[in-house]
């Protein structure tokens, strides 16, 4: 037991824990953060990576992790993986990304994605939801006390949609998401805890599905982000999809037979790419392998091969290093220290590009796939009180603006400028008595609105009917310290409130995020009091294994017969107790078992320190 | 409601951005300075430290860090620092446009257009001119930043609307050459 365990009671004036999660395209991870350092918690089989993939089977409940990864196999068109991609996004955007995933895009999801998997329609926030869910009962499990707060990262670049969904998933999940971090920051955080000095770092992040580059000052324990960049659909998984397609031809040829349309054999085409992409990080050479319906497929992969196919994915994270150190206003000269963060920069050939293009080497000494949860752990402690002398400055990665006449977008918001950041700006009527006004807003660095995000339209309603040009509105757009929009008007001629109705162009409306969560709050308590049953279960097999042992021996038949009659009478209740699904039941028909037993547990001592002494004597 | 929600309801924001810093409204700012100030006020108010307090107490953190990063990133650009105060004067400094040529300039701005146009047909020779126009024009703009300097420690000593008003032509001359230094630039990359 650690000697820091501190009972914070139950009272809610008493803060709870925050938790600190890297929700992952293809792996997430739950940290928090002790009164030393900040520590990964793992999972039921002792991993703390819980793989980003949800199982919906025909019948029973969804199942999340390892065990679901199994399913990408056998049901792949129900099991989901990489999420993540499909966040924050319309169907126009990822129709390129699904043509290669097994799982089937339901009707009617221009701007929010559904997913029709296991006779259901679900969106990415509820399916990221399954695995937050997880993550939590971990935690839960392995802290012995409820979670309900937690810190969540994102890409650095992710939109303000890409963050909405993310912050969805967290209410979905039943967390309250305190604060979503960029990766990027997150893992300096990490870093910067042992280090505690001051000057340049650049943090370079290459997961599964995205690439975020971050330029960061650090002074007094100040962790000021000068510039970020990056590329939202961009890493491993395109590594991953690039060899598949070639293995898929390569098969073709062989065989004669082409299975792009055979899910399973992707599926287990895919792994095998996958376990020689991982093998070539060490090896000169991998093997990719796949027996499938009685054929053998087999092609040795060269690292150089290897190496000269993955250099124009490679390549593509080296302009927005060179974009965000220009607009960090640095040089490669001028970064003292650069760290990896993700699971791509292991592979050796990006650790060359790294060190080529910053000329300097790059840190490694934290395991690149837990850096960023640890790091949320330790953001989640400075939001908790717990950690007092460090502050995190984060940016904007994208300029934010309104669409003006002629479908010009004048921006409001430049990027990398620090967040919380704001603007204002006003707006009148164009016709008398005109009550509405439409405000678009927009995401992007390029001049024309077809050329940048949209981000949602703002409807200032109710205005006062009043001659064209008179009235006169505030807005203010404000991105708060999650790097998401807030707005809010005011009629400076009456200097009331002004109400704005907000439709976001991409992703679910607070209505729709509601009724997500009162659906999936019935479900999560009933999970979360199913897993407690079956957890005292397996404690009470273990009892009763126990008490059936020494009812065999000699310390049994020489305990008195009231006292057997009760310990029989306290395991009959236990067995009865057994197959309610009442866990606080046979937690207490435990405690009355072990109060019955005592005697019994004082008698096979005796016999066993008795049996020892004899033992001597012997000698 | 609890006393100290009471109090931090009653809390105004600060009205500008120089009372976000706790100055009077002033030109010649030493920056370093103003830096270490902002990293105080950072760790003081920043929602950070507030993200189990109040919702009165939040707002106001997330309300007076914006401000002071809003405040921060304009005052850290002397032009930005100079159309702020302008503002706050309540100059119209044309929000960043201006299409008024400078008189004096006329004639070397129809001089680099002329180039201007001859690179962009692949005139080599013309683009040895636009070199020589961006070397002089990047040459003009700072001397104006040497004027501005003047002007900003002129204001500060004695805040009369003159230094404004000839502040307010600078920043326009000022931009315009700005403009022209961007067009060389991109017609020689």
């Amino acid at each position: 037991m650690s000697v820091f365990q501190i009972d914070f009671g139950d009272t809610p004036d008493t803060p709870s824990r925050v938790v600190g999660i890297d929700l992952g395209t293809t792996n997430s991870l739950v940290a928090y953060l002790d009164l030393t350092a900040p520590h990964v918690i793992p999972g039921t089989n002792g991993s703390p990576i819980v793989p980003s993939v949800v199982h919906f089977p025909k019948s029973g409940e969804p199942v999340v992790g390892a065990e679901a990864q199994e399913a990408l196999l056998t049901d792949p068109v129900n099991t989901v993986y990489s999420a993540k991609r499909l966040m924050g996004r319309g169907a126009a955007d990822v129709a390129g990304e699904l043509a290669l995933l097994p799982f089937a895009m339901a009707e009617g999801s221009e701007s929010v994605i559904r997913l029709a998997v296991g006779g259901r329609q679900l969106t990415p926030p509820e399916i990221s939801a399954y695995v937050l869910r997880q993550l939590k009962q971990n935690a839960e499990a392995f802290l012995n006390e409820t979670i309900t707060q937690a810190v969540i990262t994102v890409p650095a670049y992710f939109n303000d949609a890409q963050r909405q969904a993310t912050k969805d998933a967290g209410r979905i999940a039943g967390l309250d998401v305190l604060r979503l971090v960029n990766e990027p920051t997150a893992a300096a955080l990490a870093y910067g805890l042992d280090k505690r000095r001051n000057g340049t770092i650049a943090v370079y992040d290459f997961g599964g599905g995205t690439f975020d580059i971050s330029i960061l000052k650090l002074e007094e324990g100040l962790f000021e982000v000068l510039a970020t960049n990056g590329d939202t659909h961009l890493g491993g998984d395109d590594i991953d999809d690039l060899l598949l397609r070639i293995a898929l031809e390569d098969v073709a040829t062989e065989w004669g037979r082409d299975l792009s349309a055979d899910h399973e054999a992707v599926q287990r085409l895919r792994r095998a790419v996958i376990n020689a992409k991982h093998e070539l990080s060490t090896l000169p050479a991998a093997t990719i392998t796949l027996d499938y319906q009685g054929l053998e497929y087999r092609r040795n992969l060269p690292r150089d091969v290897f190496e000269k196919l993955i250099t124009p994915i490679i390549d593509r994270t080296l302009a927005p290093c060179r974009a965000c150190m220009a607009d960090a206003g640095v040089t490669p000269e001028q970064i003292d220290e650069v760290v990896l963060v993700g699971g791509s920069t292991r592979i050796p050939l990006v650790r060359q590009a790294v060190r080529a293009l910053f000329k300097s080497e790059p840190h490694t000494e934290l395991n690149p796939d837990e850096v960023v949860a640890l790091g949320a752990a330790v953001q989640a402690g400075i939001l908790s009180g717990e950690v007092e002398d460090q502050l995190l400055l984060d940016v904007t990665p994208l300029s934010l603006g309104l669409e003006t006449m002629g479908g010009v977008v004048t921006k409001l918001i430049l990027r990398n400028s620090t967040i919380p950041a704001s603007a204002t700006e006003q707006f009148t009527t164009a016709v008398d008595g005109q009550r509405n006004v439409l405000i678009h807003v927009l995401q992007g660095e390029r001049e024309m609105v077809r050329d940048c995000r949209s981000l949602a339209r703002f409807d200032l309603k109710d205005i006062d009917p009043v001659m064209a040009g008179m009235a006169r509105i505030e807005v203010r757009f404000l991105i708060d310290a999650n790097g998401i929009l807030n707005v809010s008007a005011k009629d400076l001629r009456t200097g009331k409130e002004q109400s704005v109705e907000i439709k976001p162009s991409y992703g679910l409306t607070d209505e729709q995020v509601e009724a997500m969560i009162l659906e999936s709050f019935d479900k999560a308590e009933a999970d979360f009091n199913e897993r407690q049953v079956r957890e005292a279960r397996v404690e009470a097999d273990r009892i009763l294994a126990a008490v059936d042992k020494a009812k065999q021996s000699d310390a049994w038949f020489d305990l008195p017969a009231e006292e057997q009659t009760s310990v029989d009478k306290a395991i009959n209740e236990l067995h009865l107790s057994y197959h309610g699904d009442d866990h606080v039941l046979i937690q207490s028909k435990m405690e009355a078992l072990d109060l019955a037993s005592r005697g019994l547990a004082e008698n096979m001592m005796n016999s066993a320190v008795r049996n020892v002494l004899k033992g001597t004597k012997i000698e | 409601m609890r006393l100290w929600d009471l109090l931090y309801r009653m809390k105004a924001l600060p009205a500008e951005y120089f009372a976000v810093f706790g100055i009077s409204p002033q030109l010649a700012l030493d920056l370093p300075e103003l830096q270490r100030q902002f990293y105080v006020l950072s760790k003081l108010h920043h929602p950070d430290r507030f993200a189990r307090a109040s919702a009165d107490e939040q707002r106001y953190a997330l309300d007076f860090t914006s401000l002071l990063n809003d405040a921060w990133r304009v005052f850290r650009d002397p032009v930005g620092r100079a159309e702020y105060l302008l503002k706050l004067r309540g100059y119209d400094t044309a929000d960043g446009r201006t299409n008024t040529v400078p008189a004096e300039l006329l004639e070397e701005v129809f001089e680099l257009n002329m180039a201007l146009e001859e690179a962009r047909d692949g005139d080599s020779g013309a683009k040895k001119q636009v070199a020589e126009a961006l070397t002089h024009f990047t040459a003009l703009r700072q001397g104006l930043d040497v004027e501005r300097d003047h002007l900003f420690a002129a204001y500060d000593a004695s805040p009369a609307d003159t230094h404004l008003e000839a502040l307010r032509s600078l920043l326009n001359r000022r931009r315009y050459i700005d403009n022209l230094v961007r067009d060389a630039q991109q017609a020689l990359s």
